[in-house]
């Protein structure tokens, strides 16, 4: 039978939750790096066992760590994260320019036909990769030298590159998404790249349809279906059919659109998953309920999923990197929330249970199924 | 000799519990200490100071002989108490909540 294996990094250390694949008991082995901010952990699909996780702090810096037995030891890699050349400015909050300065990795991609190469996206955005299983990191400049990278601006959250996503069918092409500049999109393995937000409307810019400057929270894709990608703005959800040359609204019937996951079943390319948040100034889920929005059509229409979730009192919130789906023939879906809840649905979304009640704040889950 | 202390996450990090004892080659100041530390401890490289500038980090500090050395030199000489392994040669991570 298969096993599933949950990855959660959280304010205060990672844990690791696992079950057999009915998804009915779990076991919660950590934390691991207790104490320390722990913003991604993710496996590698080439080697399920050797794992990535950014551990970072405000007083001593940041850590990656990896893990070739599945989570039982790990071993600090490679960590230093140095621009490309001379670095720079990009927009401060007040307008005026800032030295681009290297802050923490966000988010961990492991290379889909390599297990030694790794991507890792930073605050002050940028995308670093290694390939030599983390001991040392490059950037990739074309992304920050783009034209447009003076003019990017960080988000409340600092400006991030937090989210990358390698197209199965080539890996050469590439999304990354940064908070509050915006899409790119490579097509040559990261050397250039190209602003991808045409559609996009933010009417907290002041030009609502710029070509960079929109604060996109998080992108997901169907790995059979890579021009279909599925976007959660700061407000809005988000589709592109046609690898991101342009985007439709298809928030719908959402009781609101502002949120920050977005993820799409492992089976039907056509079934996403969102948890709208009430607003950009209220992070927490609308009328106190924790709802999951589920579209079976690509987005417009969408059901809520409530069966199992708190629907009173509820004033959590999940962030962009916190929801993730396994593999099994009844796909599971899996959210943690900042109050330190880990929820699973083990068929699709209809019913919910907390699988971890009380961990600290939890910042990224991700889902590994194994033989 | 110096002895240092480093504080709980980066003991962790270098795996080592109490004092850390290390030899110097040149004199003893913040920046031959830390030099020092790093070769021994490779993790501890930018957990203390920056990877490229050697700037101390923002909250990290200092301190030596009940005085906070921060923001002297960094290849200012420690204190002679330091140097000869009297005292120890405190790295502490800012004190914060939460």
């Amino acid at each position: 039978m298969s096993k599933i294996r949950v990855l959660v990094g959280t304010r205060k250390g990672a844990f690791v939750l696992s079950a057999d694949g009915k998804r009915d008991d779990w076991t919660i082995s950590g934390p691991f790096f207790g104490g320390w901010e722990i913003y991604h952990v993710k496996g590698s699909p080439l080697d399920p066992d050797r794992l990535w996780a950014s551990q970072t702090s405000l007083w001593f810096g940041q850590q990656i760590q990896r893990s070739d037995d599945g989570g039982k030891s790990w071993e600090p890699s490679g960590n230093k994260f140095a621009y490309d050349g001379v670095p720079g400015t990009h927009q401060w909050y007040d307008g005026t320019p800032h030295p681009w300065e290297f802050a923490r990795v966000w988010h961990l991609e492991p290379s889909l036909d390599d297990r030694d190469t790794i991507y890792a996206g930073v605050e002050d955005a940028a995308l670093f990769k290694s390939t030599d299983g983390g001991a040392n990191w490059s950037e990739l400049s074309g992304l920050r030298t783009h034209t447009t990278g003076s003019s990017w601006q960080p988000g409340a959250g600092g400006m991030c590159l937090h989210t990358v996503i390698i197209d199965p069918q080539n890996p050469k092409r590439m999304f990354v998404a940064i908070s509050a500049a915006g899409a790119f999109r490579t097509a040559d393995g990261g050397q250039t790249w190209e602003p991808i937000n045409k559609g996009l409307r933010s009417a907290q810019i002041p030009d609502q349809d710029a070509e960079v400057g929109h604060c996109v929270h998080h992108i997901a894709i169907h790995p059979t279906r890579p021009d279909v990608l599925f976007m959660q703005k700061h407000w809005d959800i988000m589709r592109s059919d046609d690898g991101g040359n342009l985007w439709r609204e298809v928030s719908g019937n959402l009781p609101t659109d502002f949120g920050f996951v977005i993820d799409v079943h492992a089976h039907e390319p056509e079934t996403i998953y969102v948890v709208p948040i009430k607003s950009d100034s209220e992070h927490y889920p609308l009328d106190g309920k924790l709802r999951v929005y589920r579209s079976r059509s690509g987005g417009n229409e969408w059901e809520e999923l409530t069966k199992g979730l708190p629907q009173s009192n509820c004033y959590v919130n999940v962030l962009r990197d916190a929801m993730a789906v396994d593999q099994l023939d009844k796909c599971g879906i899996y959210f943690g929330t900042t109050g330190g809840q880990v929820y699973v649905s083990s068929d699709a979304g209809d019913s919910w249970k907390a699988i971890a009640h009380d961990l600290p704040a939890v910042l990224s889950v991700e889902v590994q199924t194994l033989p | 000799m110096i002895r240092v202390v480093l504080p709980a996450h980066l003991r962790t990090l270098a795996r080592v519990d109490g004092e850390v004892q290390i030899e110097l080659r040149t004199d003893a100041t913040p920046s031959s200490i830390c030099d020092a530390l790093e070769e021994r401890f490779p993790a501890l490289r930018g957990a203390i100071r920056d990877h490229v500038t050697h700037r101390r980090r923002a909250y990290v500090r200092f301190f030596a002989c009940e005085r906070d050395i921060s923001h002297d030199s960094p290849d200012a000489p420690v204190p002679a108490a330091v140097a000869s392994g009297s005292e120890p040669f405190f790295i502490i991570g800012a004190m914060s909540g939460g």
